[in-house]
């Protein structure tokens, strides 16, 4: 804003040629998009790797379709997956978050770091305990016991992020319920929960996006019949019987849920990712 | 009455928040430790056996040609990504930042890669990167060969010994538009008053980017490494959806998932799971200590 004040008189040449770069580099971006709406919309008679960067003559919907065919029963697997998942992260980040702001308890220097470096760990290191876990309680293969291990890993950044939302919460109005003689609770359910929003839809679209792209706890942990889309899209992918065309349409297919939750909600999405990696 | 109405609130936030933190305690740490325990056993096969052989599983692997390839391959990776993204980063950053038109369409453009899986990446990506050539020839390489640019016709992650740099590019166009936010957010934190001193002075904007706003991104710089470094150590889903389980293009996080689940080897899987998580710790402890001492200072 200031700069193009300044500058825009004074420097046009320069400025045609950032344009320039700046499409170049949206080129960048949209290649992998465009492959994947070309191909798609293609008939299958009209598809060959020969002409694959051409626009389609039409609008055909034969990939698409039958992508779906493939895939809609893990569509509908991890769709089963990521609602609870999200759903049980948000509340239990938002009773963490309040509690650990709200209570100094002893110990808590040690739980803070604690839970930060959970963020971080690569699952690799845990992955073995974790299927020896779910075979003894009987979970292994199925959808609850891998929307109960995205919950728990879920637990460090989701208390984390609710946490430093709630830091910003003014003191005065907790000491004003607390004069009021609001316990705990009321406190929480009066002050905090109210002010919630915006760190309750960060959370939820962190936990959605991170379950549904999720590769893998879900190959590790869910049975051929309970694949979510990621692991039935790879699966799609490496098998000879399925065409690549079908295979572009299947990734457009996965891609689409987290997409859409980008495009309408990108700067929650965007605070998402800053509060995880930056601040903890 | 005051300290009665105390201790009713410590049990409800004990309550409250000990089934999370239990569950963290033993879900990371408890399992790590039983890693760490399973690693230095000769596990074998589906049934446990934590028989005790000492670090015979980390010796091992320290003689394990696959392993040398798998570090070989982090290395060559972590080096690409990362500088790649830090370089696209900080350039579309300061791009974005000369107040041009259609900004926050151009930094959405630049980051809707961060809301797909690596999975979705990988597969879409495979096929950009055939490496099949002649009249077979398809994807990036036929459109470098149509546009006259057969120079850049490649054998992406085919190509003997440095296949692994091809998998750096769908990363990279996967985390540039990331680390641009992140540099964006060190740009706009960069009072204009600085700048418009030194434009004062006479300071060419290559001067001010140069001697004055790059100096005071450092800090910016120094979290992306830390985080693309980490990220850039655990890669797995996108080598497994572009190339599948190829030995080529192994690195740790996959050499583990396969030989654990595929070989029923657990003694090496933890073992190689473990030192992953210490690669980790070494590059984020010291950042996390920092971040957490700043934290308490303000």
């Amino acid at each position: 804003m200031r700069a193009r004040v300044a500058d825009a008189p004074r420097r046009p040449p320069t400025r045609a040629w950032l344009y320039i770069l700046l499409l170049i580099m949206s080129i960048f971006y949209l290649l992998p998009m465009y492959v994947m709406l070309v191909t798609g919309f293609k008939s299958f008679d009209e598809v060959s790797l020969k002409t694959m960067w051409n626009l389609p003559s039409g609008l055909a919907l034969d990939n698409f379709v039958a992508a779906y065919n493939q895939l809609a029963p893990h569509l509908w697997n991890s769709l089963r997956l990521v609602i609870p998942t999200a759903a049980i992260s948000a509340m239990l980040g938002s009773i963490n978050g309040f509690v650990l702001t709200r209570w100094r308890f002893p110990g808590a220097d040690i739980v803070f770091p604690l839970l930060l470096f959970g963020m971080f760990i690569p699952y690799q290191s845990i992955l073995i305990p974790l299927v020896q876990f779910m075979r003894t309680t009987g979970l292994y293969g199925s959808i609850p016991g891998l929307a109960l291990t995205h919950i728990i890993y879920g637990i460090p950044i989701t208390t984390l992020t609710f946490r430093s939302y709630y830091i910003t919460v003014p003191k005065e109005m907790v000491e004003a319920a607390r004069i009021d003689g609001a316990g705990l609770l009321e406190t929480y359910y009066h002050i905090f929960l109210p002010v919630s929003a915006p760190a309750f839809v960060v959370v939820l679209i962190w936990q959605f996006t991170a379950a549904w792209n999720d590769f893998l706890f879900a190959v590790v942990l869910t049975s051929p019949e309970n694949w979510p889309i990621t692991v039935a899209l790879n699966n799609l992918a490496g098998s000879q019987i399925i065409a690549w065309n079908v295979q572009m349409a299947a990734s457009l297919v996965a891609a689409i849920p987290t997409l859409i939750i980008y495009i309408f909600l990108g700067r929650y999405f965007l605070r998402g990712l800053m509060s995880g990696a930056l601040k903890g | 009455m005051a300290l009665k109405k105390l201790d009713k609130d410590t049990i409800i936030a004990m309550v409250l928040v000990s089934p999370s933190i239990l569950a963290v305690l033993i879900f990371v740490y408890g399992f790590i430790a039983w890693s760490v325990r399973v690693s230095l056993s000769n596990w074998i096969g589906l049934l446990p056996d934590y028989e005790f052989i000492g670090l015979g599983n980390y010796l091992g692997l320290l003689k394990d040609p696959r392993f040398h390839i798998d570090v070989r391959n982090t290395l060559v990776f972590t080096i690409l990504f990362v500088g790649g993204c830090l370089f696209l980063g900080v350039g579309l950053a300061i791009l974005l930042d000369q107040g041009l038109r259609g900004e926050s369409f151009f930094r959405s453009l630049f980051l809707f890669p961060m809301a797909i899986s690596f999975i979705v990446t990988g597969v879409v990506w495979r096929w950009l990167m055939n490496p099949a050539m002649g009249s077979r020839m398809s994807g990036l390489n036929l459109l470098f060969d149509s546009l006259g640019l057969d120079f850049l016709v490649n054998k992406w992650h085919t190509t003997p010994n440095w296949g692994i740099a091809a998998i750096a590019i769908p990363a990279i166009w996967q985390m540039s538009g990331y680390t641009m936010a992140l540099y964006l957010g060190g740009l706009r934190a960069i009072p204009e008053s600085l700048r418009e001193a030194a434009r004062v002075d006479g300071a060419s904007e290559i001067y001010i980017y140069r001697r004055i706003v790059l100096p005071l991104l450092w800090p910016v710089t120094l979290s992306a490494m830390i985080i693309l470094g980490h990220i850039s150590l655990k890669v797995f889903d996108l080598i497994i959806a572009v190339a599948g389980k190829q030995v080529a293009l192994d690195v740790p996080s996959v050499y583990m998932w396969t030989t654990t689940f595929d070989g029923q080897f657990y003694g090496r899987g933890a073992s190689i799971g473990i030192l992953l998580l210490l690669s980790v710790a070494v590059l984020v402890i010291p950042y996390l200590y920092q971040t957490l001492r700043e934290e308490s200072t303000t």
